[in-house]
């Protein structure tokens, strides 16, 4: 297969929706954290926490989306202990964060042993089937690539629709922007910062926990320790790719999931018997961050992020 | 060394262990001494959980000293290589006899911590040979090409498309030995097979091992070599065949897994054992004890698949392995990276 071989493909395009969706939920879950002014590095291992807790409430018995459901409320937990040590407490959003990956990766793997004390292999559970969206899935190239995929994809966009309808068309939203951009005047009108900012440094985490969760419940059907593997860090890229932006971060994903998909491809055709396999995998980082460098010359970084806000202090 | 009880006198126990370090004392041998005789204390030290392929095998071998009554074991598990060599002095500390592990990303530290602890044995999984100026350090590896080349017989023989998959985590030694090894058997059967080869840069993201092995699918494979998690799913969801590796994969993919490839540790972890205890513990290369000949590794049995292999594979596999444990031939041994044909 050459180049163009691989890009008019549908199952490259399958791939890299499948690759882009967890990315899509986590990514979203930190714009949202950062619009409202706090950076949140317990990405990471809140997607872990999510992956587990999806999983093996699946595993115990729930339906799926009550999986995700717990998996979402895991998230939710982890971001209202970042929330009151960022927010209220002010604490250093860096530390904080890099605290609350290692805390929730520690407290996955404790609760994984006690939840399977002696399994020979991690169980499996029945996850995620693709759908088909009838005559969607029909249109040539895109069809396959966008209407035959698991339900979890369909709602990482459907998120990215939400987030953006609310963060633009709503009250709530202009509340969680100005919180990022300019506290003080938040609550000269009378609203609470804190409440604001707290409020979407936990509903932030539930979504990236969700784009966990993808992995062990659509993606795979079964969770491994180090399956998030560094994606979490690449969300936190992909917002500022984005601008700040849900649609650019969306967009953001996408490609930075086609090179991906590409690499992996091209490891198969006639330059892959030359070139070492790692500059194939280094190339979906090197061309985010070349992407990253020409799209963010105009990015606009809301003005309060990583500012703690303190009420009358002027 | 003698503990004495509160009245002076020295107690049973005291006097009981006494007896046996001298006793342990008196036939020592240049090496590590003070273990003859006794219940080895053992410590296992894994940078995953135990059940995770690779390191299950080592654990699953040191349970069953444990229950011969020849050691008693402990581990830690997930343990991140930042924290291993503390926790490698922590145990050797604590006064255990004999630690195995896997050193593969702390290589020269845990050498160093060694050094530290002559009288403790160390049996560290490593991609580097024995050093004779570390006497209690011991390397040891999956050495099962003998079981992967048996197995690239049989996916020699079942694929009919005459293009193989194969999906690993990094190129180290180990990896690519077990593939070049799989690679010489499947062409055993069809010269002109095709190989299709790929790195996904981390051990366990099976949801990248799955999506590597979508693509090799789309691009013609049939079978699939599945070092890792995640292959053997690919293979089932699109309804080719997988051959397993390390452990027995069938029961988990019933349908798709033909055969496997499998290491035992018992041997390298006897042999261990019973050095130690003897004394003779040194600077050696266990790489030997994962060999067919040694009952280091052996192909899982067909399960579902006997009688759907063909018998020109099954033959060529029986006179095979008979030849490999004779000794008349030597699968060979090669770890330079593999690349796609």
């Amino acid at each position: 297969m050459d180049l163009l071989d691989i890009l008019f493909s549908a199952a490259f395009w399958a791939a890299t929706v499948r690759i882009a969706s967890p990315l899509i939920f986590a990514t979203m879950g930190e714009l949202i954290c950062e619009r409202a002014g706090v950076l949140n590095l317990g990405i990471e291992g809140i997607m872990v926490a999510g992956a587990f807790a999806g999983w093996i409430s699946v595993w115990a018995g729930l339906p799926l989306w009550g999986g995700v459901g717990v998996a979402l409320l895991t998230g939710m937990a982890f971001g209202l202990l970042h929330s009151i040590l960022s927010v209220p407490f002010g604490l250093s959003q860096h530390v904080v964060g890099v605290g609350i990956t290692l805390f929730a990766t520690s407290t996955t793997f404790y609760t994984y042993r006690v939840v399977l004390p002696e399994v020979s292999s991690p169980p499996k559970i029945t996850a995620f089937q693709p759908v088909e969206i009838p005559f969607l899935a029909d249109i040539p190239l895109i069809g396959p690539a966008l209407f035959h995929q698991t339900p979890l994809t369909y709602a990482a966009f459907l998120l990215v629709a939400l987030t953006a309808f609310v963060l633009y068309r709503t009250p709530l939203g202009l509340a969680v922007r100005a919180a990022g951009e300019s506290p003080s005047a938040v609550s000269a009108q009378g609203l609470s910062v804190t409440a604001i900012r707290m409020g979407a440094v936990i509903v932030g985490s539930g979504f990236m926990a969700v784009g966990g969760a993808f992995l062990t419940m659509s993606a795979f059907d079964s969770f491994f320790f180090d399956m998030v593997g560094g994606r979490g860090w690449i969300c936190i890229a992909l917002v500022v790719f984005g601008a700040w932006k849900p649609g650019k971060a969306l967009l953001g994903a996408i490609l930075f999931a086609a090179f991906d998909a590409l690499q992996i491809r091209l490891q198969q055709t006639g330059i892959g018997a030359i070139v070492p396999y790692q500059v194939f995998l280094m190339l979906p980082y090197i061309l985010s961050i070349l992407a990253l460098v020409l799209m963010s010359r105009r990015a606009e970084v809301p003005a309060a992020l990583m500012v703690p806000f303190n009420k009358g202090e002027r | 060394m003698t503990e004495t009880s509160r009245f002076g006198a020295p107690s049973r126990r005291a006097f009981l262990k006494t007896s046996l370090a001298s006793a342990a004392l008196a036939s020592a041998l240049p090496g590590i001494a003070f273990a003859q005789g006794k219940v080895l204390k053992v410590a296992g030290i894994y940078t995953v959980p135990v059940e995770q392929q690779w390191v299950s095998r080592i654990h699953i071998a040191a349970v069953a000293a444990q229950t011969r009554g020849d050691i008693e074991y402990t581990y830690s598990e997930n343990t991140a290589n930042t924290d291993y060599p503390r926790v490698m002095r922590e145990y050797a500390e604590q006064g255990y006899d004999m630690i195995v592990g896997e050193i593969f990303g702390v290589e020269q530290e845990a050498r160093e911590v060694a050094a530290d602890y002559p009288d403790v044995a160390f049996l560290m999984g490593s991609s580097f040979k024995e050093d004779p100026s570390i006497p209690n350090l011991s390397v040891f590896d999956n050495y099962i090409q003998d079981a992967s080349y048996l197995s690239g017989i049989i996916a020699g023989a079942m694929s009919s498309s005459g293009n193989i998959g194969m999906v690993g985590g990094f190129p180290i030694p180990e990896v690519n030995r077990l593939m070049h090894a799989f690679m010489a058997g499947a062409k055993e059967m069809n010269p002109d097979m095709k190989f299709q080869v790929s790195f996904i840069g981390s051990w366990f993201d099976p949801p990248k091992a799955k999506e590597t092995a979508y693509a090799m699918i789309e691009n013609g494979a049939d079978m699939l070599y599945a070092e890792r998690f995640g292959v053997s799913d690919a293979a089932k969801e699109k309804g080719i065949l997988a051959i397993g590796n390390v452990i027995d994969t069938q029961s988990d993919y019933p349908d798709t897994v033909v055969a496997s490839a499998i290491w035992h540790f018992e041997p390298t972890m006897d042999a261990a054992i019973a050095k130690v205890k003897a004394g003779t513990f040194t600077a050696e290369d266990y790489g030997l004890y994962s060999f067919m000949k040694e009952g280091g590794c052996s192909l899982a049995p067909y399960g579902n698949f006997d009688g759907k292999i063909p018998q020109d594979a099954l033959d060529l596999v029986e006179t095979r392995s008979a030849a490999i444990k004779d000794g008349t031939f030597a699968v060979e041994i090669n770890d330079e990276e593999p690349k796609s044909s």
